[in-house]
Parts: structure tokens; C-alpha cells; sequence
């Protein structure tokens, strides 16, 4: 194709790509990421190009679905057998564990009534699928296929069978992203089951690793600890499984311990996970007392009690 | 159909199967060779039609890929800006490179641009990336023959049947 060029020398064409030009746009580029560090602006964006951005993320994620049904459709009768039964047993198992429960919590119950503790361990889950997709390599961020109007909501936490896997950080109409305990910016505050110890979780960047640093060089920590989250922060219940240390070594400093840990959720290879409904009551103080006043029945009739609605 | 929207389309095209492979999912062991796809279509599009691709494009271009996969608006653009920048300087002499000395001159864009993203991340906080963070320069290298053959193809083709 015949370009029609006006520059005098074209072997160091100035024209379209003008140095000028290109210290505008990098300027440009560089206010927009400050000013979207701070305002986060790209969410909301995000949030109204949605009806564009959701079908693209479908139709990207097509081929691999297409070819997991595929292979889930002609995967051959035996296989399919032999998970069935690991299945049964893995339920029947569960089942008996349930039964056993079902006993302790009434107690339990029983118990926290004794002592008027109000808030329980009682949350609602809903099922999200996710829609697989490589957003960024260097983080770890996983996409699901309910959003707003399935009432997902920013902060919510999710599990699957066997611990915690992250968080909700941006929901569309009807996806939501979602980043993982090993994401490098997600911290997460654990405690160690054994031994009470509180720590916090870092992601690593690496899917099968947790860092935990600054912990106290007396604490009390082993290789295969369990760590369950704490609570605090408010984010995550108290409770749920996170993972297993692996190795416990000093900080470079030497004031300090640090471990690694393996997450128990199957982060690499989740095809769906839970979403905690209710978020986890902050552990801290008690919210404070209702203002005294006098009882209800001295506050005079008509302000105490609101104009009953009028039946026909 | 005439030329200049049969060419369009193919534009087009190349960008949206782009953006689709960048969002694609892989086995996690391979996560780390997946090249930069979009560097390498602003490449091909930079050298051979510069009069769609500018800047301007590349930045526009950017933000589309922010808005679908980044987290902080205007990092990709920085980074193709850049990218376009180098390819345009210089696209007089990348485009009688014989193919290898082209692959070897992409190799150098997409590490420079690696370089570009380190130092954004950097800046935002991120701790260091792995090793295998400048393994994917090089898959785009071998890639890089690959796509300009393909376009080149489907090209020569539309205009073959435009004649």
C-alpha cells in the first residue's frame, strides 16, 4: 500500500509520533493512575461499561468451558462411577459429622442462651461459579458469574470445601472479581488453632503459599500448625480453616519469626465456591449503650406511639 | 464489500481476538508464557498501517485493556504509548528487518516494556515478581513471526480478492 507521506526524511519520520506528543500521553497516562489510586474510579467505570465488559468476559472464557464440557461429556462411564462413589462416601461421612453436630450445636444453643451471648456462628451461603479467566498473571484475582443483582456485594467473603479462598473487591450486574488470599496485596488475620496465636496472612504471589511475618520470636509456632481466621478486621468470620504452616524460619532482621504456610482451599483449582452472606461481626468492644432515658411507659401516648394507620 | 471495510474489519478483528486472548484462561504452570498479546498486534498495525495506528490509538487502545482486565486506569496505556512510540521512531527500518532480526528488535520491545510495567508496579507498592516474569518477552518473541505471517496473510488475501 502506497503511503502518502509528506516528511522531508523518512528514515527518522517525526510526524505522528512527535516526542511532544508522546510526553502528552505518558503524562496523561500517569495522572489518570494517580488519580485512580486514590479514587478508584475505574470500578465505577467498570460498573457502567458493564453491558460491553460482561459479554466480553463470557466470550472469552468460552473456549475453555467448552472444552471442560467437552471433556466432562465424553469422560467415560467408569470414571464417572468411581467419583460417584468417592462422593457417596465423602457424604456419608459428612452426614454422620453432621449428625454429631446437629447434637453439640442445640447444646450449644442451650448454652448461649444461659449466657445471652447474641451473636452466632449462623451464616448464609450462596453458590458462584467461576468464569475462568486470566485477568493479570502477577495477580491473583478470580472472576464469578453472580454480581449485583445476585446480591453480591464488595467485601464479602468466600470459601469452598476445605478453607478460605478471598474476597469480593468489584461487582458488576452480574459478575463480580474477586481477589485471593495469595493475591501479594491481601492480608488476611489468622490465628494459630494450637496455640492462640494471632498473626497476619500475606498473599505471596504464589497460588500454593501464605507469608506470615512479624511474629513474635516467643510465640509459639510449629511446622503443621492449622490456621483459622481470627475475625478481626471484620471481613472473614472467626473460624475457618486458611491453611497449614510449612516452614517456620526467622526474618532476615532476627527480631522477629516468620512461616509459610499452605492454604487448605483449593485456590488453583476451584470451579465454585461459597459466598458468605453476612459479614463477620467485628470482634471489639460493645456497641455502646442506648441513651438512658425514662421507661416507654412515662413517655406520654402521643409521642411514644405513632399515628396507628387508619383501617377502612 | 469494499476494500477499506473489508480492511476495517480485519483491524478490528485482530484487536478484539486480542483482547479475548489476553483474558483467556491457562493452566496455571503456563500462566507464566502467555505473551503480551495486545504489544504484539500494536506492533504489527504500527508497522504496517501507521496511518490507523498513532499514539493516540495506542492509548486508547490501553485504556480498553485497563478497563477489562487492569485494576488502575492508564497503566497499559503507558505502556503501549510507549510501546507505539518506539515501533513508530523507528518502523522505517523494523520493516525491511529480515524476520528474525524483527523478532529479535519485538524481544527488546516487550522487555523494555517489562521493564516499564516493574518500574509502575514498583511505584505502586507491589513486591518484586518472580523470575518467570521475563519469561513471557520471550514466548512473544517466537510468537512474533507467527502473528505477522497470519496478518500478513489474511491481508494479501483481502486484497487479492479486491482486485
Amino acid at each position: 500500500m502506497a503511503l502518502a507521506r509528506n516528511d522531508s526524511s523518512p528514515l527518522f519520520a517525526e510526524g505522528a509520533s512527535s516526542t511532544l506528543r508522546l510526553v502528552i500521553y505518558l503524562a496523561l497516562a500517569i495522572i489518570l493512575m494517580v488519580v485512580d489510586r486514590h479514587f478508584h474510579y475505574v470500578e465505577i467505570l467498570r460498573m457502567r461499561a458493564s453491558a460491553v465488559i460482561e459479554p466480553i468476559y463470557r466470550l472469552a472464557a468460552m473456549p475453555a468451558k467448552l472444552a471442560h464440557d467437552a471433556r466432562l461429556a465424553f469422560s467415560d462411564r467408569n470414571a464417572l462411577t468411581e467419583e460417584n462413589a468417592r462422593l457417596r462416601e465423602a457424604l456419608m461421612l459428612s452426614q454422620t459429622r453432621l449428625n454429631r453436630l446437629g447434637v453439640v450445636q442445640e447444646q450449644n444453643q442451650r448454652l448461649k442462651q444461659l449466657l445471652d451471648v447474641q451473636n452466632g456462628l449462623g451464616v448464609g451461603v450462596q453458590l458462584a461459579k467461576l468464569i475462568d479467566l486470566d485477568l493479570d498473571p502477577l495477580r491473583h484475582r478470580i472472576v464469578l458469574d453472580a454480581g449485583s443483582g445476585e446480591g453480591v456485594s464488595i467485601g464479602q467473603a468466600l470459601i469452598d470445601a476445605h478453607g478460605v479462598v478471598g474476597q469480593i473487591i468489584e461487582v458488576m450486574p452480574h459478575t463480580s472479581k474477586a481477589m485471593l488470599i495469595t493475591d501479594p496485596s491481601h492480608a488476611l488475620p489468622v490465628r494459630i488453632e494450637r496455640s492462640g496465636v494471632r498473626v497476619i496472612a500475606t498473599g505471596s504471589g504464589v497460588v500454593d503459599r501464605l507469608d506470615l511475618l512479624n511474629i513474635p520470636a516467643s510465640a509459639d509456632v510449629k511446622v503443621g500448625d492449622k490456621l483459622v481466621t481470627s475475625g478481626f478486621g471484620g471481613r472473614f468470620p472467626a473460624g475457618f480453616p486458611v491453611g497449614e504452616i510449612i516452614e517456620v524460619k526467622n526474618d532476615p532482621s532476627g527480631l522477629f519469626g516468620a512461616a509459610v504456610a499452605r492454604p487448605s482451599a483449593a485456590l488453583d483449582r476451584a470451579g465454585e465456591v461459597l459466598l458468605l452472606h453476612e459479614l463477620a461481626d467485628p470482634i471489639g468492644p460493645p456497641p455502646p449503650a442506648e441513651t438512658p432515658g425514662p421507661p416507654p411507659a412515662v413517655v406520654p401516648k402521643t409521642i411514644a406511639a405513632p399515628a396507628a394507620p387508619t383501617t377502612p | 464489500m469494499n476494500h477499506l471495510r473489508a480492511h476495517g474489519l480485519l483491524f478490528y478483528g485482530s484487536i478484539l481476538v486480542v483482547f479475548l486472548l489476553q483474558l483467556a484462561p491457562m493452566p496455571q504452570a503456563l500462566l507464566a508464557f502467555k505473551p503480551y498479546w495486545p504489544a504484539l498486534v500494536l506492533v504489527y498495525w504500527a508497522l504496517e498501517a501507521p496511518d490507523r495506528v498513532g499514539l493516540g490509538f495506542a492509548f486508547l487502545l490501553g485504556l480498553c485493556g485497563d478497563m477489562l482486565t487492569g485494576e488502575v486506569l492508564g497503566e497499559q496505556a503507558l505502556r503501549l504509548v510507549s510501546l507505539a512510540f518506539i515501533v513508530l521512531r523507528f518502523r522505517s527500518r523494523l520493516r525491511f528487518f529480515p524476520m528474525w532480526q524483527q523478532a529479535v528488535a519485538v524481544l527488546a520491545l516487550l522487555l523494555n516494556d517489562r521493564v516499564v510495567l516493574l518500574m509502575m508496579r514498583a511505584f505502586g507498592g507491589d513486591p518484586r515478581p518472580p523470575a518467570t516474569f521475563w519469561i513471557a518477552p520471550f514466548v512473544g518473541m517466537l510468537a512474533w513471526p507467527w502473528i505477522f505471517l497470519l496478518l500478513d496473510d489474511l491481508r494479501s488475501r483481502l486484497r487479492a480478492r479486491d482486485a
